[in-house]
This record gives structure tokens, sequence and C-alpha cells, in this order.
């Protein structure tokens, strides 16, 4: 069965989804997505659209749940690259994405996540110690 | 129909002559919109379509044989739409046919008033029912012109300027419908892809009024332009459209300035520029 892949690129996963995706697609997408998050302790998702062309309301129904799935495993969703006339569908149907971050392409959307990551990379043990203080 | 038939046929150039008496006399030409020579010509035309159709023995004005007169009706009452006739101006070129035919019809039936006022029912109903179809095509024209007016107007009031590097504005002017909210949309998003722009200024300044559609299909296009990436800000509010607003219980959640010059000073802000004013000049 044809898979989406999902790219590690530091602490961010990549998905660049070319084809025009059809349901059990997603749903694969949705599985693979929220196991490699946990895989690779992601800290962003970042969905690059700009291959797709035809939207329905599936689709944004799965990029929605994607985000949510995405916001409990602790990662944020940048949807990037999304074409004029997919945005007019998406909110012709209703589905703005409130819960999801958007960026025009996928340098802007690496730099709105990408900053986050940098400085928990630089910090990395700094929030894990405060933490343990915490509980400990 | 055979009298009139006859009628037209037999006395055509005095009709056209008293025809077109009438018409000048009552504005047919519409105040000099069109020439005296020309108003002869459509006359002569049209009166020799009419005696074609009417000899081909047709019985009123839908009847196939008065296709060329219907036709003929179409080129006059089109141009009169587009050159600024008024209705009644256009109604009179056909209209003012009843008379000379009614004035020949007595004249050849002298003393048999039966003929004359049968016929002269028959040439009314057919006049009437061209007069009528006159003035639907010249209602058609009309809107027409107005519906390619509307679409010009929709082209021109939604431009979307770049005011620097990644911040665009959209200056809406006039009030803005479902159809002109689809051509705004699609403008700003094209916009934002071209100019790789993060932020988008919307200015309401222009806008009549703010009700609850309307703010319905802003908060669409800001929705987009979010789905793109790009973030928008709303100036230009008037202060009795704000008050309307909070009175109809419509909720713009998004940022709002008074004036463009604020909305593109936070623009600047959120893009990390400032902007300074060199030292005083000497």
């Amino acid at each position: 069965m044809e898979r989406i892949p999902i790219l590690k690129l530091g602490r961010a996963l990549l998905v660049s989804i070319q084809v025009d995706i059809h349901d059990r697609l997603a749903k694969a997408l949705e599985e693979d997505l929220s196991e490699k998050i946990v895989a690779t302790s992601a800290k962003g998702v970042m969905i690059d659209i700009s291959g797709l062309e035809i939207v329905d309301s599936f689709m944004g129904r799965m990029l929605d749940n994607i985000a949510a799935v995405s916001r409990l495993l602790d990662a944020d969703t940048v949807v990037v690259g999304m074409r004029p006339a997919v945005a007019i569908t998406l909110v012709e149907l209703g589905l703005s994405l409130t819960g999801v971050k958007t960026a025009l392409n996928v340098e802007r959307g690496m730099a709105l996540i990408g900053v986050g990551f940098i400085e928990e990379q630089d910090g990395e043990d700094a929030p894990e110690g405060d933490h343990e203080h915490h509980t400990g | 129909m055979e009298n009139i038939a006859q009628i037209v046929d037999q006395h055509a150039p005095a009709i056209v002559a008293r025809w077109q008496a009438i018409l000048s006399a009552n504005g047919g030409t519409g105040g000099g919109r069109i020439k005296e020579a020309e108003l002869q010509t459509q006359c002569r035309e049209f009166l020799n379509a009419l005696k074609d159709a009417l000899a081909s023995g047709g019985e009123g004005a839908n009847d196939p044989a008065f296709e060329p007169v219907r036709s003929l009706l179409d080129d006059v009452s089109r141009s009169r739409a587009v050159q600024g006739f008024s209705p009644s101006e256009t109604a009179t070129f056909v209209f003012s046919l009843k008379e000379p035919l009614f004035e020949q019809l007595r004249a050849a039936y002298p003393d048999d008033a039966r003929v004359v006022t049968d016929a002269g029912w028959q040439m009314t109903q057919l006049v009437d029912q061209l007069g009528l179809y006159t003035m639907e095509v010249y209602q058609k024209s009309r809107e027409e012109v107005v519906r390619r007016q509307q679409d010009e107007i929709a082209e021109l009031s939604t431009p979307v300027v770049k005011l620097w590097e990644g911040i665009l504005a959209l200056p809406l002017i006039g009030t803005l419908d479902s159809a002109r909210t689809q051509v705004v949309m699609e403008n700003l998003l094209q916009a934002i892809v071209d100019q790789s722009a993060d932020l988008a200024i919307i200015d309401i300044t222009g806008v009549p009024t703010v009700d609850t559609l309307v703010a319905q299909h802003l908060l669409k296009t800001i929705a987009a332009a979010r789905l793109m990436g790009a973030d928008c800000i709303i100036s230009g509010i008037r202060p009795q459209i704000a008050q309307t607003m909070v009175h109809l219980g419509v909720e713009l959640d998004v940022v709002s300035k008074a004036t463009l010059a604020e909305a593109l000073l936070l623009a600047f802000q959120r893009t990390g520029r400032t902007v300074v004013r060199k030292a005083a000049r000497a």
C-alpha cells in the first residue's frame, strides 16, 4: 500500500503531500504521523500541501485531526503552501482550520516552528531539569 | 389582416412620411441622438419588413413570418438602449405607427365603419405586440449595460497594493456582496502568493455600511488569507460604523486599527521594523 513519506528535520517532521490524497491514504498518514511523533519526540509537524489542487471536507477534517493529535503529543502543526483556490474552498466549506498554524511556504513554516526548537535545543536540559524540580 | 397588408403595400411612402413626422414631433429622435436620415431609414426598413411579413400571411408578432420584423426591432431598440434613449422614446418608435396606419385605413374605407374598426383593432393589437417586444429587448439591453458596468466596478474597486516588502494593502470601496467578496478574496490570495506577503491590511474606509453579512464576508477573506499564512489587520472603521457594528452585535475577531497609518505602523512592528524621523531639518 502506498504511503506518504514523513521526513525528520531536526526536531520537526515534514510531510509533503504531492498527490491528490484519498481517504485511506489520509487515514494511514494520520496513524503514521502520530507514531512518528512519539518515536522521534518531534516538537513540530509541517504539512506541505503545495501539490494539492483538490480539497474536500474530509481533507480539511484530516488536517484538523492531525493538528489535534499533534497538540496532544506536544507538537505544533504548521500547514504550508496552500494554494489560493484551496484556501477559498476550505473557507467556503466552513473549515478555517483554527487549530492549525499556517505559513506561505516551507521556509516560512520552518521559521515559524524553528525558532522554538533552537531555543529548546540550546537549553534542552534546563527545561527538563525544571520539570523534575517541579515534580520532585 | 388582409386590409392592413393591402394598405401598407399601397401607401408605404405616405405612411413612412406621416410616421416620421409624428416621431420627430414626439421625441422619436431622442432629442437629436440619432439623425433624421437614420430615423427615416429605420422607418422605411421597418415598414418594408412589416409589409413582407403581412404579405406572407403573418397573423401576430410572434408568428415565424414576423422574424425579420423582430430582428429589425432587436437592432433598433438595442442601439437605442445603448444610445441612452428613455423607455418612452424607444416605445414611441413603434406605437406612433398606429396613427398613420389608422388614417390610411379610414381613407381607404370611408363608408365602411365596420371594416375600419375591425381592421383598426387588429392593427392596434399587432402594433401593441411589437411595442411590447421592443420594450423587452430594450430592457434586456439596459440590463446588459448595467451588468457590464457592475463587472467593471468590481474589477476596478478591488486593487491590492504593495505597501512594503511583505505588506499588502487592500483598500475596499463600496458595498461588499458575495460576488465582490469572491473577487476580493481571489485577488488578495493571488497577491499574497506573488509578493510572498505575510501581512495584509484591509482598509474599509470606503465601505459605506458594515452589517452582519459584510462582516461575515470580511471574516471569510481573513480566514482564507490566514490559511495561506498571512495575517490580516483591519483599518479604517469609521466611528459611526463602529457604533453600528456594536449595536448589531457584529464581532470582527481580528486586530483592527482606526486608520491605515496606524495599521501600517503595527505591520512595521510585527515585521521587526521601526520608523525613525531623521534629525530635525536645519
